[in-house]
């Protein structure tokens, strides 16, 4: 395990290396620079700021600078937001979005296999018709749809819950169901199939036969081996989650990191474009990397490190 | 039960509102349909007077507003956009302040002098104001501010250091021909005496000395870090309130400062400010009672909701003209719009005040010209009205249509190019775009693609001349026609028309120049105006554009001025 | 388990020789297939005919593609109205006799708007599902058959791509391409295959060790078979399942790529960005929202509906059920 796991490390650093490198190029390859807006700035003035910011140098010189900055841990100071450290703003920002995504994720898991475990028991009767409808809801409304309907009838028209911002608990309630609506329906739609799948396989029928209690079959079999794409699914949304819906934070005025992302995107706030990217990266593969290690112990036939040859 | 009772409380605030706005809303005009728009630039916001009675006062003055966009930075020096503007002009104060009417008047100065040749002010300091630690505000604050601003050496380079460029020497030291602050226009002759030397006479001076980057900083605060700005245990300002919590991306709040020295008339305690960008969610929030404001220039209402909510809220929506317009630049050195009077059938070929009624529906004015209404002219009068734009041209289709065909005969056309109007990504500019093409292509016969493009593609687009016929918007800086009419000449950094034109660049330095002789400066710049538009044609005016907001009943003493930025300093919400 | 304890408790009736017959089986004709042989896709199409629910999704999807063929052609006939002439004398008006769905915020016919839009989204949405579906699981299918570095490199690699800013690529795309159907498809496709090769990989993971891909395997099987015809069919459920969800994903994404001047360009427009044009002003004019999205809605549900039934035809293991 040990040596997997080291394995696995180097070849994420070198994945980040890459990533990194893509970014950048691409970054520099689009029109537009941080300094652009409706009124000209003056061309003494624009040329200060890129030598001060050191967009004058050759792009391989910046390239180099850039990683040699990163691999001592700087990831210098946001273009746009003046003054202001990139690591300091994702880490204000990542705070906000990390706490609404958990509990969203943790929301749309629990609902989402509850749904599609109700579904695929009770297959083509009336529940199943049900949670599928509701599921198709799901995912035909649109966050962005489903975000402002919901902010329009229960906090503008019912006044149940706040309109904007998450100063109080109740705050959290509109974003959350904005944003596990979609997963919700995907994970219900996921665990129904795959559970019907367990159901009707041979070892169902065969623990049936054996005597087993049913809450026994549904956890150990059932429930073990129907989750995998689930898991597999649970896994690199999280990472979408935590990292900020832009569109969730937009309509409900949320200070997270999704919407600082895009900001420095269509700024062209470099750094910022940087460093989200980066934080962003890690994350991912962490998350997917956990997913593997999920894998295994909730299907100990998988062999991650094993070839051709299981 | 409850929501009658909440209903009778409504409607009794509406009457009282009602009641108080007719106090002070002589000067209010109804227009379009679309609701009433203050035909000046500066507004009166139902009583601009101090309150009838203190008893009137709700208990919490607590001002909540939006801002749709988080301010960059709070450095005066550093700032150039409208939520900065908003936002700093709670926390600094600058030698002038632009009053109720509009005009200049006394701010950190308490007084000043303007020498006979109009390029020397003196200001005397006001007596008794000082910042928000207690250090008394010195005119060696405002030099230092400035050389700040201009010095070639502070980081990152402030980008409105240009803004300064009207006093002696600043711009030779901005540029670094020259490395001595000395030979700069700025003198503290004393703690209390502040002369500046301007290179021309700029009759806009006192004005200009309100904006943000003239506004004066605190040396011990900003020598003691690079980060002073974001912070606001550190931040020491001069102005009515301080900034009392900023969390990134959310909200940011201020506090009344005790230390100002006009504090007796400052009636709010707190200010609040969320951070959402989503018209939608701003009116939204607005109607649920979560702010007081709504709308431009802090935020933003939705073409869509519009003429809705000018019908419901009828008492609280309210249209402001504002010194922006709407137009559309042609490159004058691409195919086909390289002649003139192909260009003048394209401007000719609209109905903009339909375009207004039922596409924009914000009560905009069909703009003809370049200045908009609401910046000043001769003795405070309108420019435009002194030099009305109708004259330039008129919108007639028929003389359009000969125009083209003259035009498509002079370049030897028998049929036009393939023609591409190009526009920034927005759903607004998107339904102008389309509205505008139709009209082309019904009043000329001539086929029009659109094309979007995000906004620094867009803008790189335009600076590079990559385009046929583009949308472009111009506001403001100050209240002259020249923060217009300097666009245009030859080689002028925002000038993406390719135009350049000798008789227009005379006109203009003129204009520059001759700050003494104020009737011939104003007729020059018409005179350049109409070189522009009525035989050249260089761009296509749209519209002027207004702002809309939502005022709650309750809130008073909010002032605009002719650029449309707003004043909520001297506000104060009433029992409601 | 309650039934045998309550056969087990009654007595057993003796036997008699009644009750035995000999066994008369003609060995050869047990032999004989007597169902006819069908290939798989043959098979597949029969039981997806039996299954009422999964053909009045396939039924609906059909009307709703020749509707989208034809009704803007009806409304010409009708009225004379096609999706972009403005009719600013006549914006934002309620459906009405002459305009069956009203009219948009440029006075445009909302019912000509409603189906030519449907026929863009339909084929982004479609175009996009497939392509992603193929690449998806290719890739997913090679990651997870063969694990070890192959599987590390290609998931790494898969990674990363996820990883770079889309939006960054978006614009990239947006200066080199022209506007076009096929640039919308090409961006929506770029990073879209990725969740469908993760999945797949996850399924064929847990499949690839299976008794009877061991035996098949033992019995000489190569990898295509072993794919195709084992781990494949046995992973359909997760992979039509997150199909279904990719025709709508793709064709919210169209909208916002449109919006950022990608795709077709406006006056054409596609079902999802009408919905979004209509979002900000819709407690005013709800019908500009309503039609589009309804019709998404009943497209998705189609699709959902025609999924589970090509999964229910497709899984071995539910053969016969």
């Amino acid at each position: 395990m040990a040596r997997y796991v080291t394995s696995k490390l180097l070849y994420t650093l070198l994945s980040l290396f890459i990533l990194i490198t893509a970014t950048f190029f691409l970054m520099k390859a689009i029109p537009g620079d941080p300094f652009m807006s409706e009124k000209e700035v003056p061309a003494s003035i624009r040329a200060r700021l890129e030598a001060q910011y050191g967009l004058d140098k050759p792009l391989m010189t910046q390239y180099v600078n850039y990683l040699g900055n990163i691999v001592q841990g700087d990831l210098g100071i946001s273009m746009k937001k003046l003054n202001q450290e990139v690591s300091h703003i994702i880490g204000q920002t990542f705070g906000v979005s990390l706490r609404l995504g958990l509990i969203a994720v943790v929301v749309s898991t629990i609902v989402g296999v509850a749904l599609g475990l109700l579904a695929a028991l009770y297959h083509r009767k009336f529940i199943d018709s049900m949670v599928m409808v509701l599921a198709v809801i799901g995912i035909a409304v649109p966050s962005f749809v489903l975000a402002s309907l919901l902010q329009y009838a229960l906090g503008l028209k019912l006044g149940w819950f706040p309109i904007t911002g998450l100063k109080t608990p109740l705050g959290y309630v509109l974003p959350v169901m904005a944003l596990s609506a979609g997963p919700i329906a995907y994970i219900a739609r996921l665990t129904r199939s795959s559970m019907l799948e367990v159901l009707h396989a041979d070892y169902i029928k065969t623990a049936k036969a054996k005597g087993l209690k049913w809450p026994a079959i549904l956890w150990k079999h059932v429930i073990r081996n129907g989750i995998l794409p689930v898991v597999t699914y649970v896994g690199p949304m999280t990472a979408n989650v935590i990292t900020g819906s832009v569109v969730v934070e937009r309509i409900f005025g949320i200070g997270g990191i999704g919407k600082v992302f895009v900001e420095s995107i269509s700024n062209r706030d470099y750094t910022m474009i940087m460093g989200i990217t980066l934080f962003y990266g890690i994350i991912l593969m962490l998350a997917r990397f956990i997913t593997d290690i999920v894998y295994v112990l909730v299907d100990p036939r998988i062999k991650l490190t094993s070839g051709k040859e299981g | 039960m409850k929501k009658k009772s909440w209903m009778l409380l409504l409607t009794l605030v509406l009457v009282i509102g009602t009641v108080l706005a007719g106090c002070g809303s002589a000067d209010e005009k109804t227009t379009t349909d679309t609701g009433t728009k203050t035909e000046t630039g500066t507004t009166d916001e139902g009583t601009a007077a101090e309150p009838a009675a203190d008893a009137n006062l709700a208990a919490d003055q607590t001002l909540r507003l939006n801002l749709s966009a988080e301010p960059p930075t709070l450095d005066p020096a550093q700032a150039q956009d409208s939520q900065a503007n908003t936002a700093l002009r709670f926390m600094y104060e600058g030698l002038a302040t632009i009053g109720e009417d509009g005009q200049p008047k006394e701010g950190a100065a308490e007084s000043w002098e303007v020498s006979e040749d109009g390029l020397t002010y003196t200001f005397k300091m006001r007596q008794g104001a000082t910042w928000s630690n207690g250090d008394p505000v010195t005119a060696n604050d405002f030099v230092y501010a400035w050389e700040r601003a201009l010095s070639p050496e502070t980081v990152p380079a402030p980008v409105y250091a240009y803004q300064l460029y009207y006093i002696k020497g600043a711009e030779e030291f901005n540029t670094g021909k020259t490395k001595d602050f000395s030979s700069v226009g700025v003198k503290a002759v004393d703690e209390n005496t502040l002369e500046v030397t301007l290179t021309n006479p700029t009759p806009y001076f006192l004005g200009l000395t309100s904006f943000y980057t003239y506004y004066p900083v605190h040396k011990a605060t900003v020598e003691a870090g690079e980060a002073w700005a974001t912070d606001p245990a550190t931040m020491v300002t001069n102005g009515p309130f301080t900034l009392t919590t900023w969390t990134p991306g959310s909200e940011l709040s201020w506090t009344k400062n005790d230390k100002y020295w006009d504090a007796a008339n400052i009636k709010l305690t707190n200010v609040t400010a969320t951070v959402v960008n989503s018209g939608a969610t701003e009116t939204a929030s607005y109607q649920g009672g979560e702010i007081d404001y709504a709308g431009a220039p802090t935020g933003e209402i939705p073409t869509d909701q519009i003429q809705p909510l000018s019908e419901q809220l009828k008492d609280e929506f309210k249209l402001t003209d504002i010194a922006s317009t709407y137009y559309y630049e042609f490159n004058t050195k691409e195919k086909p719009f390289n002649n003139a009077k192909i260009r003048k059938a394209f401007a000719m070929a609209i109905d903009r005040q339909s375009l207004i009624d039922n596409v924009t529906k914000a009560g905009q004015t069909p703009a003809y010209g370049f200045v908009p209404t609401s910046i000043a002219g001769l003795n405070n009068q309108s420019f435009r009205d002194e030099h009305p734009d109708s004259e330039y041209f008129k919108e007639d289709t028929a003389q359009a249509k000969t125009l083209l065909e003259e035009g498509m005969k002079e370049e030897g056309y028998t049929t036009l190019p393939p023609i591409t109007l190009l526009y920034n990504t927005s759903e607004n500019h998107q339904k102008l775009a389309l509205a505008v093409a139709d009209m082309w292509k019904n009043n000329l016969g001539v086929e029009i693609q659109t094309k979007n493009e995000e906004w620094s593609v867009f803008l790189e687009s335009r600076k590079t001349g990559n385009f046929q016929v583009a949308r472009a918007g111009w506001s403001a800086d100050y209240n002259d026609p020249m923060t217009y009419m300097d666009m245009f000449v030859s080689g002028g950094g925002n000038n993406n028309t390719g135009y350049a034109d000798k008789a227009y660049d005379a006109l203009i330095d003129g204009a520059y120049k001759g700050g003494n002789d104020p009737e011939k400066r104003m007729q020059d710049m018409a005179a350049a105006e109409k070189l522009l538009i009525q035989d050249n044609m260089v761009i296509m005016p749209v519209y002027y554009y207004t702002q809309a907001s939502l005022t709650k009943p309750y809130l008073k003493g909010v002032t605009t001025d002719f650029s449309g930025a707003i004043n909520f300093t001297r506000a104060y919400l009433e029992e409601h | 388990m309650s039934n045998e304890n309550k056969l087990n408790k009654q007595p057993l009736p003796a036997l008699t020789a009644a009750d035995f017959e000999s066994v008369n089986v003609n060995e050869r004709e047990s032999e004989v297939i007597k169902r006819e042989s069908l290939t798989a896709w043959r098979d597949t199409w029969e039981r997806l005919r039996s299954n009422k629910v999964a053909m009045s999704g396939l039924v609906a999807l059909v009307v709703i593609i020749i509707a989208s063929i034809f009704g803007p052609w009806i409304a010409y006939w009708v009225h004379g109205y096609d999706y972009q002439t403005n009719d600013l004398m006549a914006t934002n008006q309620k459906p009405s006799a002459l305009h069956w769905f009203g009219t948009d915020d440029l006075g445009r016919d909302m019912f000509v708007r409603t189906w030519s839009g449907a026929r863009i989204s339909l084929i982004v949405g479609v175009a996009a599902a497939l392509i992603d579906l193929l690449i998806g699981v290719i890739y997913g299918g090679i990651m997870g058959y063969f694990g070890g570095r192959v599987d590390t490199i290609m998931n790494k690699f898969s990674e990363i791509l996820y990883a770079i800013p889309y939006l960054l690529v978006t614009i990239l795309l947006l200066v080199v391409f022209k506007p076009s159907l096929g640039t919308i498809i090409l961006a929506l496709t770029i990073t879209g295959w990725i969740n469908m090769s993760w999945i797949v990989r996850g399924e064929i993971m847990k499949l690839k060790n299976r008794e009877y891909v061991l035996a098949s395997r033992s019995m000489g099987a190569g990898t295509g078979r072993l794919l195709f015809r084992h781990l494949l069919p046995n992973a359909s459920g997760p992979i039509i399942v997150t199909l279904t969800l990719s025709v709508p994903n793709a064709i919210f994404a169209e909208s916002f790529l449109s919006f950022l001047g990608l795709g077709v360009q406006a006056p054409i427009s596609s079902l999802g960005s009408m919905v979004e044009n209509a979002l900000t002003g819709w407690m005013f004019y709800p019908w500009r929202m309503l039609f589009p999205a309804i019709l998404i809605s009943v497209i998705m549900l189609a699709f959902n509906l025609l999924g589970d039934g090509l999964r229910d035809a497709l899984d071995p293991s539910l053969k016969n059920k």
